[in-house]
């Protein structure tokens, strides 16, 4: 099936499998205190951590769905009770979804042209299969744990290292309190990556998606801790550029970030949500003095995006870098952006934020850049560009500045505009065909954030961009 | 030897009561040789060029552009060519085609793209070429053999390894013959990896302009006013690229000026006048010279008092 026909293939057929798997569930009741129960004992965890679970329920059932939100994307089919059969340890759904050649063809055909290793592919896709990791993975993992490098799935980690999870754990940088969809993680979280770095350690290679395979963290409701000790380093990639599909059509996912002094993380993620997800993620980074911390996203795929990773710059002399890159294409909105909190003198952020729609998609980049009264010396730089193909589509920029101090510096740039013409012209005339050129010129509008993945993702996401725009462009 | 013949050529903006600009053009250039193109600001110079490569701002109301080939022009094909493969009506087609038939046009401000370096641009920009001239000049037959064969090829190599280089030219191949035509131009090594014309001085852009023509090799370079913005060093640089195009590789120069200056270093064999849409007059490279003392305005009466 090519990229082209899957335009035309309207989502009813293409997730017609799924819809078949939720028919036979109906019985089941909603979210209740019982289901949590259930999944906390499943998991034989720690009566803090049930208690937690409990009090984060109770949290999403007493908010309000945000809706007075200035232009944000309707979340009115958002069912959470539909999710229960999902979560449910004693509700086998996913039996009959453990088939490579059962998922949607356009999922296929992406992994196909993403040139996926077959291997890889059922782990990947988020189907049942596990993926045997390769024995160089494990070699690199137990050359880190000689140094006290911990990287394991969060599950495992509330059990091997239950103290330190239960200092850090949706305590003090994303509480449940933060929003609606960060209670109902906190309520119904399960897998994802637990990574610490003690003082003075490099990871010297990026900590990748790779790794994770064959754990259960391709869930919907992952929870990703990452604490990084005083004068440390580590680059944390996490996704993969492959679409995954979702089973229940909301993907909630957590991630706290622990910068220490001098500490330097680098969060990069490139996710491709099937096209009928609703993406809703809390992610957050706490950075102490002279620490650094680098957010790096690409939001591809779905068909709502609310997702604004903030850094909260603690220590005197922080620093913050958001790169975001966001592709809306027919009936998708995606509404990404940043959040900085300058709390300390002398802290530094730059937001650069690129986005692409087309088909009627529209992007959205929404900002908020607090400095603090107090946190003199500071800096900040927002850069937004977006890019629209068509007069069908829409980009939209809400960049919101809250400074309460005045010795700071603060810049803000940002450009919308069509793609060009002439630029499309000049290319032509050199021998590009129309669609080669539009890619070319797309491809140098994302370079910013493909020059700072690794070499394959950087391959991946280009790829997938170009995947992306074949079927407006054939 | 290939020879671009404009005739008649009448064209209009592209839009509902687009302006009239070419009312009726004739215009032959040849391989090897050098044409200069003049006139007053609005005659019509600049749509010329726009129109025979392609824009699509323009609409063409009668008229033709055609590029006739020989057995040289076509030495890199290997299927058998007949007689409709010497001749191309350009006003049937698109940018790219023309330009891999070899319609190169030098502009006057090229645009800049972000993020695309020049290395990756240029090394494209030459596949490019060299697929769509096989493809052009493929029959339908041996086209649709050519899609099964891509059908079954998929993607063999991982992610790792990034997508299999199937471009008829290789990154050493490619390297080496940038460097040679960059040192023609005394062109700075640097620039390969600046993003395509991003940042790039007025020189700096018409000098990339020239390069890129040296490295598309192509039958017919039209140049609009590759000479304007430039500083006596850089416009003898692009002057001694233009003449290389020429002498090493017979491309035909159609080159549009206001200025006699560019033509003292790239002397022309022939040089029209443009006035109203149309060529007024056309003479040896005397003609340029007239221009230069004595202005447009006696080539204006003799062409209304022929009228």
């Amino acid at each position: 099936m090519s990229s082209e026909d899957l335009q035309d293939t309207d989502t009813e057929a293409r997730f017609e499998f799924k819809k078949e798997q939720k028919s036979a569930l109906k019985a089941d009741k909603g979210l209740t205190e019982e289901t949590i129960r259930l999944i906390s004992d499943d998991k034989d965890e720690p009566e803090w951590m049930l208690e937690r679970r409990l009090r984060a329920l109770k949290q999403f059932q007493e908010m309000p769905m945000p809706t007075d939100w200035p232009g944000q994307p309707d979340l009115s089919e958002v069912d959470v009770d539909e999710i229960v059969p999902y979560i449910r340890p004693d509700v086998d759904v996913r039996a009959g979804v453990d088939d490579w050649t059962e998922l949607p063809d356009d999922i296929k055909d992406t992994f196909d042209k993403l040139g996926i290793p077959e291997a890889e592919k059922n782990a990947l896709s988020g189907v049942g299969a596990q993926y045997e990791s390769e024995v160089v993975y494990q070699n690199m993992r137990d050359r880190w744990e000689e140094k006290g490098v911990i990287f394991c799935n969060m599950d495992e980690a509330v059990q091997e290292h239950e103290e330190i999870v239960r200092e850090h754990f949706m305590t003090k940088c994303v509480p449940p309190s933060d929003n609606k969809f960060a209670a109902l993680h906190g309520a119904i979280w399960s897998g994802g990556s637990f990574v610490y770095v003690p003082e003075d350690t490099t990871v010297d290679m990026p900590v990748q998606a790779y790794f994770r395979m064959n754990s259960e963290g391709m869930g919907q409701f992952e929870h990703t801790l990452i604490i990084a000790e005083e004068n440390s380093e580590v680059h944390y990639i996490e996704g993969c550029s492959a679409p995954k599909y979702s089973a229940f059509n909301l993907h909630s996912g957590g991630v706290e970030v622990f910068v220490g002094e001098d500490a330097h993380v680098q969060y990069s993620t490139v996710q491709n949500w099937s096209k009928n997800t609703y993406n809703l993620n809390t992610k957050r980074a706490i950075v102490e003095e002279n620490g650094r911390m680098e957010w790096i996203s690409g939001s591809m795929g779905s068909k709502a995006t609310m997702l604004y990773p903030s850094t909260i710059l603690k220590g005197r002399g922080a620093s913050d870098n958001h790169i975001t890159i966001a592709f809306a294409g027919e009936g998708q909105d995606i509404d990404t952006g940043a959040k900085v909190y300058h709390n300390a003198p002398n802290t530094k952020s730059t937001i650069e934020s690129k986005s692409i729609s087309k088909d009627g998609g529209r992007t959205n980049y929404r900002g908020l850049v607090h400095i603090a009264d107090g946190a003199e010396g500071s800096s900040t730089a927002v850069e937004c560009d977006a890019l629209m193909f068509d007069n069908e589509s829409t980009s939209d920029t809400m960049p919101y500045m809250e400074i309460n101090e005045s010795n700071v510096d603060v810049a803000h740039e940002a450009t919308v505009g069509k793609i060009g013409d002439e630029d499309i012209f000049y290319l032509q005339s050199r021998g590009l065909d129309d669609d080669d050129a539009k890619q070319m010129i797309v491809s140098g509008f994302i370079e910013p954030i493909t020059e700072e993945l690794p070499i394959e993702y950087a391959v991946e996401l280009n790829r997938l961009v170009e995947l992306e725009m074949e079927g407006s462009l054939g | 030897m290939a020879t671009l013949e404009i005739n008649n050529l009448h064209a209009e903006v592209a839009e509902e009561g687009g302006e009239q600009i070419l009312r009726g053009v004739d215009l032959e250039v040849a391989s090897g040789e050098i044409h200069a193109l003049m006139g007053p600001n609005g005659s019509g110079k600049s749509t010329t060029a726009k129109v025979i490569a392609g824009h699509p701002a323009y609409e063409v109301t009668d008229g033709e552009i055609v590029l006739e080939l020989d057995e040289e022009d076509v030495d890199d094909i290997d299927v058998e060519l007949s007689e409709s493969d010497y001749r191309w009506n350009l006003l049937d087609m698109e940018p790219n085609e023309r330009a891999a038939l070899g319609i190169f046009l030098g502009f006057q401000y090229p645009a800049e793209i972000e993020g695309v370096t020049m290395t990756n641009f240029l090394r494209q920009a030459i596949n490019a070429k060299h697929d769509e001239r096989q493809e052009l000049f493929a029959d339908e037959a041996d086209l649709d053999e050519a899609a099964d064969e891509d059908e079954d090829a998929g993607y063999e190599t991982s992610p790792m390894e990034g997508p299999a280089d199937d471009g008829e030219i290789g990154v050493a191949e490619f390297q080496e013959l940038l460097t040679a035509k960059m040192e023609l131009l005394d062109m700075d090594e640097k620039f390969m990896q600046r993003y395509l014309n991003a940042g790039f001085s007025g020189g700096e852009k018409k000098q990339n302009e020239v390069l890129q023509a040296a490295l598309l090799e192509p039958a017919i370079a039209v140049l609009d006013e590759i000479d304007s913005g430039l500083d006596i060093d850089r416009l003898q640089d692009v002057s001694e690229g233009i003449n290389a195009l020429r002498d090493e590789q017979g491309t035909g120069i159609l080159q549009i000026t206001h200025y006699q200056r560019i033509l003292d270093y790239v002397e022309p064999d022939h040089v029209h006048v443009m006035l109203d849409g149309k060529i007024a007059k056309s003479g040896g490279a005397e003609l340029a010279t007239e221009l230069e003392d004595e202005g447009y305005d006696w080539v204006r009466e003799e062409a209304y008092e022929a009228a």
